[in-house]
């Protein structure tokens, strides 16, 4: 007998295994958008089947209203953002939606406490002290605010850092890792005593705490180190999810939360891989810290390249690799880099793109960029598949990278990156590298690819460069 | 300064250490050059070539009166005592094998610096003059040996009947090596090839040949040279060398051991075994050879007509291009040792490039350096690991995955014993959407991650659901929190499917 009760679980099966496909599709350019349409759909089955719940658990028309009125504002809201977003500014938008999830969940975890703890006499209340399951509702309550609360606060820094409304410099604390582990200790100690006896000023007591944590966790970080702060983030708006749902013990919002936040942690775990640092190294603090650059080692002198020379030298190329970094976002320089691209490779020449996994401030942050301005994927490398074909490239273009293509990562064991996977350009015929000025990157180490014999600078904005390139190209 | 360019005084040798082009680079790094007449004469390398580019010719004594001497091969005992004191003398000089050179320069108070000692590292790779050499040597050596041989290498289908090809089996993979396979498969031949380094078959592969393996342990080299072999290896490679070189037309040897004689690798009963007509170089002739046969500088003919080419000058039979390509690699170093590019030579011993090479230096005995740890110069495979072995973490032991693995099941075997019979449901569907989550997320596609961590978004925003069944609580409070989290909740589906589509919209194939 179907009843709204099963019907509902059934939709939510059916929507859990939809997500599935959506993250499933995203294996491949080819079925991308086949696997988003799956995640639409999946997420309207969901919403119908939980509305029809709500009617069946008597919702009013006036809370309908109300309802509607919330889904239609947010929806103009985040189609109004979805439309008008730069690439550039992708990062900020997923650090904000971070939030939302986070601020959402504290949201979520309140209304449990009003709904039950706060009145010890109401029908769910005694159900659940009756089967013994009062003690775990409050510690979901409490776990699911905490990790909402971190996402939120943490989310936001990040956004205001991302879009530069902050300093992105790491905020240095004394002890910090110590305020961290405090934090901790203190969410620990406060969980259990809000589970013997359930008060609001714990709860209050603990959100603050978590906002507090969330806010000094993400502060401490520096911006070189933020697409691993925002696929971490992106993890914890997957937890947070997930201790909804156990609330509310509901299936689905278990695993969605789950697949989001593995799919952070999955990211976060490359992106350190891509720096050979690990997790707790990034959440303990950025690089300036852990190795102050203090020996300035003589390496010799750079030379310069005016842009007509670098479009004679690019012109008489037969192969081409372009290294992006994060400054060719700054400076929005993907547009003109398109073009050289697309009109190099009409004269012949072989272009493709190197990209780097932490180049940029979000994971796959590069490929959108040259996506949006038309460049084609199928020549958008990535390290591994580049990096054996850097030797044979006749001209390297580095465009505001600097420590993914620095040699002391691979040849001075010495070097606060020693060991993280780099783009070997200074393998190649020549190197251009396009720089507003000889300032370290965001390592802090000065990078010996300048003096090369075969590298040469190219110095001023990148995008006013390639675009004198552009007019000079015989 | 002045930069003297002697005439090599090795009967034979042809080679000399700049041409005109490279004059023209000294001169600009602020450098005089003065070239002994003649000096290049069997490069093509006409005294004029030098005064076209801005250099002086002049007699040997003005030559080794300079104050930088550069030349191909190690100074004798007379031209040590020809040198100015204080002077510097680059050559070739093969200092690990010569002590009594070494103690002889040291004793006439001159720096000495011995371009054969380059540390194989990236950064010192335009100054290898080995790497040079060797490269040109094992082109030559390909066509030594199809001179010799009396076939073509390239197989034909012709009126007149089936030509087969050439069989090339070419011994170590280094520069030489490589050059080989490359310049035997460029003819058309079959080439293929044996190191005991297994990480360059992939280098191998990459010219044209088959990389022959023989299965026993090897270990990865860590000086960029490759290491003499063990007994028990040796044994196990024995027999591939000998079923390799019976089945080859032509066997190009190129087995080296720095600071060693080369290892023995072609026996006289694998020689004897091979057909009639056959052509063996043995590119090891210089410190002994590879085959057992081969006598340095000669051309050996067996019994059984099998000719053995030990010739040690392979790259000084094409001297114009060696030479130029050995100038380039001094003009390289003289760069580096120029810094003010003002003719003033300045030795950094605090570099690991010049501390390599420097022997003496005004008369003090630097020899040897210290070790420096570097890749396989090309080492296209692990990158990371190779480089910089000292930051590399060591993975976990397998006792130790188990142990870590087992304490983690009984965490979570304990917690969900304990949990209620809900709790246990909701934590099972936990615990297998996290798995399902690692491995689906670890298929998407690198370039995809933005797009992923959007669509992440809209997903997560199923928050909602709770939400929406909290909105009609009679509670106010609850009511209003829930509106808020509803609204919040909908950005984030909707801009998050939104803006996931678009972008994924602009991604297009070439």
């Amino acid at each position: 007998m179907i009843t709204i009760e099963t019907a509902s679980t059934a939709a939510y099966v059916v929507a859990g295994l939809l997500f599935i496909l959506a993250l499933a599709g995203l294996s491949r350019h080819e079925t991308a958008r086949t696997g988003n349409t799956f995640g639409m759909i999946g997420m309207a089955i969901a919403l119908v089947a939980t509305i029809a719940l709500a009617f069946d658990h008597g919702l009013g028309s006036g809370a309908f209203a109300l309802l509607v009125a919330a889904m239609v504002v947010g929806a103009l809201v985040g189609l109004q953002r979805a439309r008008t977003v730069e690439m550039t500014g992708m990062p900020e938008l997923i650090a904000l939606l971070h939030s939302f999830v986070g601020l959402a969940a504290v949201l979520v975890g309140w209304n449990g406490y009003l709904h039950v703890e706060a009145h010890p006499l109401h029908p769910a209340a005694i159900l659940l002290r009756r089967t013994d399951m009062l003690g775990i509702h409050s510690a979901e309550v409490f776990i699911g605010v905490f990790i909402g609360a971190v996402t939120f606060t943490g989310s936001i820094v990040a956004f205001l850092k991302l879009s530069a409304r902050i300093s992105s410099a790491p905020l240095v604390l004394p002890g910090k890792n110590y305020l961290n582990l405090g934090a901790l200790a203190a969410f620990v100690v406060l969980t259990v005593w809000f589970v013997i006896s359930p008060a609001l000023w714990l709860l209050i007591a603990v959100t603050i705490l978590a906002l507090l944590l969330g806010w000094h966790l993400v502060a401490s970080i520096g911006g070189g180190d933020m697409p691993v702060v925002v696929s971490m983030l992106n993890s914890y708006s997957g937890w947070a999810a997930a201790a909804s749902g156990f609330l509310l013990d509901n299936d689905l919002l278990i695993v969605t939360g789950a697949l989001v936040g593995a799919s952070g942690a999955y990211l976060s775990y490359i992106m350190c891989k891509a720096m050979n640092r690990s997790f707790i190294s990034v959440i303990a603090g950025g690089f300036g810290i852990e190795a102050p650059s203090g020996e300035e080692a003589d390496h010799g002198e750079h030379r310069e390249i005016g842009a007509e020379e670098a479009a004679e030298v690019l012109a008489g190329a037969s192969s081409v690799v372009i290294t992006p970094g994060y400054g060719m976002a700054v400076a929005q320089a993907q547009y003109p880099v398109a073009e050289l691209t697309a009109q190099l490779r009409s004269r012949g020449v072989e272009v493709r793109f190197g990209i780097h996994p932490v180049a940029g401030r979000l994971p796959g942050h590069m490929n959108v960029l040259l996506a949006e301005a038309k460049v084609p994927y199928d020549i958008v490398l990535e390290l591994d598949e580049i990096n054996d074909d850097l030797a044979e490239t006749d001209v390297v273009l580095v465009i505001g990278a600097n420590d993914t293509v620095n040699p002391a990562a691979a040849e001075d064991p010495g070097s606060p990156i020693a060991g993280m996977p780099v783009l070997r350009v200074w393998e190649a015929g020549e190197v251009i590298v396009f720089k507003r000025s000889m300032a370290t990157g965001y390592a802090g180490v000065q990078n010996p690819l300048f003096f090369r014999d075969n590298s040469r600078m190219l110095f001023g904005d990148a995008k006013e460069r390639v675009e004198d390139i552009l007019r000079h190209l015989p | 300064m002045l930069i003297g360019i002697p005439k090599e005084s090795a009967p034979g040798q042809t080679l000399v250490a700049a041409t005109g082009a490279t004059t023209a680079k000294l001169v600009r790094l602020g450098y005089d050059v003065v070239v002994e007449s003649g000096a290049g004469g069997y490069a093509d390398q006409a005294d004029a070539a030098y005064l076209e580019a801005g250099g002086r010719v002049g007699t040997a004594e003005e030559v080794w009166a300079a104050d930088v001497v550069v030349k191909i091969d190690a100074p004798t005992e007379d031209e040590i005592a020809r040198l100015r004191e204080g002077a510097t003398v680059v050559a070739m000089m093969a200092p690990a094998r010569s002590p009594e050179l070494v103690e002889s320069l040291g004793a006439r108070g001159v720096t000495a610096l011995a371009l054969d000692a380059v540390p194989r590292i990236s950064r010192a790779q335009s100054m290898d003059v080995l790497s040079s050499m060797a490269n040109v040597g094992g082109y030559r050596a390909v066509v030594e040996a199809a001179h010799e041989f009396g076939r073509m290498f390239t197989g034909q289908v012709t009126a007149a009947g089936k030509v087969p090809p050439a069989r090339v089996f070419v011994v170590g993979a280094g520069v030489a090596g490589l050059a080989a396979i490359g310049a035997a498969g460029s003819m058309g031949a079959i080439v293929r090839a044996f190191d005991v380094r297994p990480e360059v078959a992939e280098q191998v592969a990459s010219m044209g040949g088959d990389f022959v393996t023989v299965e026993m342990e090897t270990e990865v080299s860590s000086d960029g040279y490759a290491k003499e072999m063990t007994a028990e290896q040796e044994l196990a490679t024995a027999v591939m060398y000998a079923e390799e070189a019976t089945a080859a037309d032509i066997v190009i040897t190129t087995a080296l051991i720095p600071g060693r004689p080369a290892p023995t690798l072609i026996t006289a009963e694998t020689v004897a075994a091979m057909r009639p007509g056959s052509v063996i170089v043995d590119m090891a002739a210089a410190t002994g050879g590879n085959c057992e046969l081969t006598v340095p500088g000669q051309r050996t003919v067996t019994e059984n007509g099998v000719i053995i080419l030990g010739y040690t000058d392979l790259p000084g039979r094409l001297a114009a291009q060696t030479s130029q390509l050995y100038g380039t690699n001094v003009v390289n170093l003289m760069t580096l040792l120029t810094p003010g590019k003002d003719g003033q030579l300045t030795l950094d011993l605090e570099d690991v490039v010049q501390r390599g090479l420097t022997v003496t230096r005004s008369g003090e005995v630097l020899w040897p350096p210290p070790p420096v740890q570097v890749s396989a110069a090309p080492a296209p495979t692990a990158p990371a690991a190779v480089a910089a072995p000292a930051e590399k973490r060591p993975a976990l032991t397998e006792s130790g995955k188990v142990t870590v693995v087992s304490v983690a099941a009984a965490a979570l075997f304990a917690l969900i014993a304990l949990s209620p019979p809900q709790l246990q449901g909701n934590l099972t569907v936990f615990a297998l959407a996290v798995v399902i989550g690692f491995y689906v997320i670890g298929h998407v596609h690198h370039a995809l991650h933005t797009p992923l961590m959007s669509v992440t978004n809209a997903i997560s925003g199923i928050i909602v659901v709770g939400a929406i069944l909290q909105i009609g609580d009679p509670n106010r409070l609850i009511s209003a929190l829930a509106f808020v989290a509803v609204l919040v909740a909908s950005i984030n589906i909707f801009g998050g499917f939104a803006v996931t589509r678009r972008m994924l919209g602009m991604f297009s194939r070439s």
